[in-house]
């Protein structure tokens, strides 16, 4: 039963990753008792998986999900979300209003708009319908204030951390909130636009070093250096 | 160009551009170098220059095309209007909707249409530079652009061509030879499962030369495949001597 590559080794498609009692994990496909690896990304072996870590990728809707989407169309019910998928969502009217809703008398195009972006959660999906969304939840809604960062849906993980210590980390740092769309839609909202800034950067960082171990480290050192840099400068301008 | 050689393969056994009967062209491959589109690639072979842009999967315009329990696969061969010596209409011609379908027809078996259905990928394939071949670099190039698309695939596809030229099987035929030549037979191939996807002869040839022509067009697929692979993983190895 021998792997071929070792563990983080980039592979591409139709690589050959391993042969016998293994299993396919993401990103990979068996056939005739061999697995194939389907996507460009890092090859994992864990025991008796094999997973691809995929360097590109989009995404697909999983029930439970929040994400950020823009609306691009205002329907006579509802609305519809580009959630930076294969699929757009749709988000009813009655999800939003939570009186008794008429068409006639409500506009609904005065409540969200195109080109509003919405926190949601996948509320219903499957092979056969778009995704439902909802926002019927604490923290759900129309966003109103912040800077959104977008990346490839495969990194969400790494810049979420190990239990969530890198985005704790870039939080706590710069005195910012940040609300993570598994769809790779990334909300920042800070006091000042500096400090808004500087979690930009940082999560600029993760995506270009994703892969890399020690990240959050890195990460949190370079913050610290920005931020010095920042007090100096302000030190500077109230001299002169 | 317009005058017949007298002979396409000389007296030492060399080809009109220098090459022995079993060389390939000079090929230069990169990956992502469009940022609009979602995937991309360019390549150089001989005179070819080739650029291929995917799209997708994304929501399917017309809707009505969209299929309940597949991805619906389309693909664009153009040829620009200054890709050949005498000005090419930019309109498809009959023979541009049928290599659309042939270089759609190749890379299909190697993407897991199954997996988004009711969605549409778009292939575009766009030859700035044409000297023979171009439906074998065409292959080459939207396979790669598809990876680098993030669409999840069996494998990569490579295609490259053999043919006759006087009385040898010759590898990768560039335009004369092609024209002039007396048989052009373009493979493609799915490496590592060594499944063909393409397979096309135009010409005379009997079994014995056909059965060595298409040996010949694999091992320059195999060939090919090599810088495939090293142009596709090149575009990340960037990344990775950061943590090194």
């Amino acid at each position: 039963m021998p792997t071929f590559f070792e563990t983080r080794q980039l592979v591409a498609p139709g690589d050959l990753l391993a042969e016998g009692t293994y299993v396919a994990g993401e990103n990979t496909y068996k056939e005739n008792n061999k697995i194939y690896a389907s996507r460009l990304g890092l090859v994992q072996y864990e025991d008796k998986k094999v997973n691809v870590v995929a360097l590109r990728a989009f995404y697909i809707p999983k029930l439970g999900d929040t994400i950020i989407g823009t609306i691009v169309e205002v329907g006579f019910s509802g609305w519809t979300l580009d959630i930076n998928s294969p699929y757009l969502a749709i988000l009813r009217a009655s999800e939003v209003l939570s009186r008794p809703f008429r068409p006639q008398e409500n506009e609904l195009s005065k409540v969200l708009d195109v080109g509003d972006l919405v926190i949601a959660k996948i509320m219903a999906y499957d092979r056969a319908h778009d995704p439902r969304l909802t926002v019927g939840e604490p923290g759900l809604g129309k966003i109103t204030r912040g800077q959104v960062v977008k990346m490839t849906p495969t990194k969400i993980p790494r810049v979420i951390g190990r239990k969530g210590s890198m985005v704790s980390m870039i939080k706590q740092e710069t005195d910012c909130h940040i609300i993570l769309g598994q769809n790779g839609v990334i909300l920042i909202t800070g006091k000042s636009l500096k400090d808004e800034q500087l979690a930009m950067m940082a999560l600029r960082k993760i995506e270009c070093e994703s892969h890399t171990s020690g990240l959050t480290d890195r990460v949190s050192q370079m913050i610290k250096k920005e931020k010095a840099k920042q007090k100096e400068e302000l030190n500077s301008e109230s001299k002169t | 160009m317009s005058q017949k050689p007298e002979k396409l393969i000389d007296k030492k056994g060399l080809r009109l551009d220098g090459r022995k009967p079993e060389e390939l062209r000079s090929i230069k491959i990169e990956v992502g170098i469009l940022p609009n589109a979602d995937g991309s690639a360019y390549i150089q072979q001989g005179k070819n220059k080739i650029l291929a842009g995917v799209y997708g999967p994304r929501e399917l315009h017309p809707k009505h095309l969209a299929l309940p329990d597949r991805t619906v696969l389309r693909c664009r061969y153009h040829m620009a209007p200054f890709s050949v010596q005498e000005r090419k209409s930019p309109a498809p011609s009959r023979r541009d909707i049928e290599l659309s379908k042939v270089i759609r027809e190749a890379l299909e078996p190697s993407i897991f249409l199954e997996y988004y259905p009711r969605t549409g990928i778009d292939i575009f394939v766009e030859i700035l530079q044409a000297d023979g071949g171009t439906r074998c670099a065409s292959i080459t190039a939207a396979a790669l652009a598809l990876a680098d698309a993030g669409i999840p695939m069996r494998d990569l596809v490579v295609a490259c061509a053999a043919g006759k030229a006087d009385d040898t099987i010759v590898l990768d035929l560039m335009d004369t030879e092609d024209k002039k030549g007396g048989a052009d037979v373009p493979v493609a191939l799915m490496p590592n499962l060594n499944a063909i996807t393409l397979l096309q002869m135009d010409g005379i040839l009997t079994f014995e030369e056909f059965e060595k022509a298409v040996n010949l067009a694999l091992k320059g697929c195999r060939k090919i495949y090599t810088m495939q692979k090293e142009a596709l993983k090149a575009k990340y190895e960037s990344v990775k001597e950061v943590e090194e």
